[in-house]
């Protein structure tokens, strides 16, 4: 067998490896508005579903622009500021003090009224979980939803993102009759009849359930004041 | 002088239509297990996989074997590797930036070509010992091999466990469910996809008995 000396080696990986890297940062480099753009649509694409519309790729952008008449940044006084809605991160707000914060809301003029959409983000059993929350203008009455989650046990808590069981928090109220803020209740074994703050959770996604509930208090929670402050 | 052999001479054909059957790399070979698993509950995703791995073998295949003479032994399987990674994140990249929603359904199974041992397997077994062109219709020949099982296996795990076909809802159309018939769900989960190689593998073997082996 003929035989390779050290330098050889060493020589022909490092030129190996330098062709590689260098085809595939030009790649990345080249792909990157393409990707970019997937991903704004797909987000698009989570918004209007909260409101029930069904939406491709290639209309996704014009239904959107259509549809969503002004996107609204809160800060965590609960008062608009000036921003970019779209492209506020719940992870990375997160991570700030609580009260440099920013809150994006989406505000959508939809079946002859006005619909205020909200993202919830949170951790659910296996990773992360997210969604739209979308509110009629008493900012009290939910108008739909749409969740999704990244590693959810398929058949199980990953159905979180089927219609049957966003479906049933259309109509239900996040404060109560006093006026306080309660959010709704995923309630596992099933919601009473007309229970208007309670859903049903999904048989054998109980953990899942849980952690959809307290994302959607949490995030529903920083949007209080701006609610009360505008509702009619 | 050695006389130049035709491109489709018997012996290339054979590396191109052997892994369809008697050389299959799923269910004679018993390889690629993983991908055949994870993602055939619907077709369109096993179509891209099986493009996506015919694209990674094929190229892979030629590159190894072009570099043949030059890699040194000692360090061949890393110099393999980085090859087929290289090519493989190149296909996620392509992927998501024109068919976006297939490559979120195959989400890591892309990532996961790497390992994908048909691949290994070739490299190091056929293209290492080849000429680019026979090492190209070996290529080629495993991975059509691979996604035909593919298409096979999704084609009855989506027809019966949602009752579509690459997503065109068949059993609604011919009036199915009003006769009270229910999808299997057991067809859209992992264990089944198991379940039905091992009925292929069974099928296949009892019309090629020379594959069975003495006791």
């Amino acid at each position: 067998m003929k035989t390779y000396s050290n330098l050889y080696i060493f020589t022909y990986s490092s030129v190996l490896v330098i062709i590689i890297a260098t085809l595939l940062s030009f790649t990345a480099f080249k792909l990157k508005p393409l990707q970019e753009k997937n991903i704004e649509i797909k987000k698009e694409r989570d918004i209007l579903s909260s409101i029930g519309v069904v939406s491709t790729a290639k209309n996704a952008d014009d239904l959107f622009k259509t549809h969503v008449i002004r996107n609204i940044v809160i800060n965590s006084k609960g008062v608009e500021i000036d921003g970019d809605a779209f492209n506020i991160s719940h992870k990375k707000e997160l991570e700030k003090p609580v009260d440099e914060r920013l809150y994006p809301l989406f505000e959508c003029q939809f079946d002859g009224q006005k619909i205020f959409i909200t993202p919830v983000w949170g951790i659910g059993m296996w990773g992360p979980i997210w969604g739209y929350i979308a509110l009629e203008d008493d900012f009290n009455t939910i108008y739909g939803v749409s969740f999704a989650s990244e590693a959810e046990t398929p058949g199980l808590g990953a159905e979180i993102d089927t219609k049957s069981f966003q479906a049933p928090f259309k109509g239900k109220k996040i404060f109560d009759e006093s006026g306080k803020f309660v959010s709704v209740s995923i309630i596992k074994g099933g919601a009473p009849p007309g229970d208007i703050h309670g859903v049903d959770a999904i048989s054998g996604g109980t953990i899942t359930s849980l952690a959809l509930q307290k994302t959607i208090f949490g995030c529903l929670d920083s949007y209080v004041t701006y609610f009360k402050n505008h509702d009619k | 002088m050695k006389e130049k052999e035709s491109l489709f001479s018997p012996r290339n054909l054979k590396s191109l239509t052997g892994p369809l059957s008697a050389g299959n790399p799923v269910i004679v070979l018993v390889l690629g297990i993983c991908p055949t698993l994870a993602v055939t509950s619907q077709m369109k995703p096993a179509i891209v996989m099986s493009l996506s791995v015919m694209a990674v073998l094929s190229i892979g295949n030629v590159i190894i074997s072009l570099l043949r003479n030059t890699i040194p032994p000692r360090i061949r399987i890393i110099v393999q590797l980085t090859v087929i990674a290289a090519l493989v994140i190149l296909v996620d990249q392509v992927l998501k930036a024109y068919v976006f929603e297939v490559s979120q359904k195959l989400s890591v199974f892309v990532g996961l070509i790497i390992t994908n041992c048909i691949i290994m397997g070739r490299l190091e077994a056929f293209a290492m010992a080849n000429k680019p062109w026979p090492s190209f219709l070996d290529g080629i020949g495993n991975s059509l091999g691979f996604g035909f099982i593919l298409i096979i296996l999704s084609f009855f795990r989506e027809l019966l466990g949602a009752g579509t076909v690459y997503g065109y809802p068949v059993f609604e159309k011919i009036g199915l469910y009003s006769t009270g018939y229910v999808d299997n769900g057991l067809m859209s989960k992992a264990p089944m996809a198991l379940i039905l190689v091992g009925i292929l593998i069974w099928i296949h073997r009892s019309f090629n008995k020379d594959l069975i082996e003495s006791k």
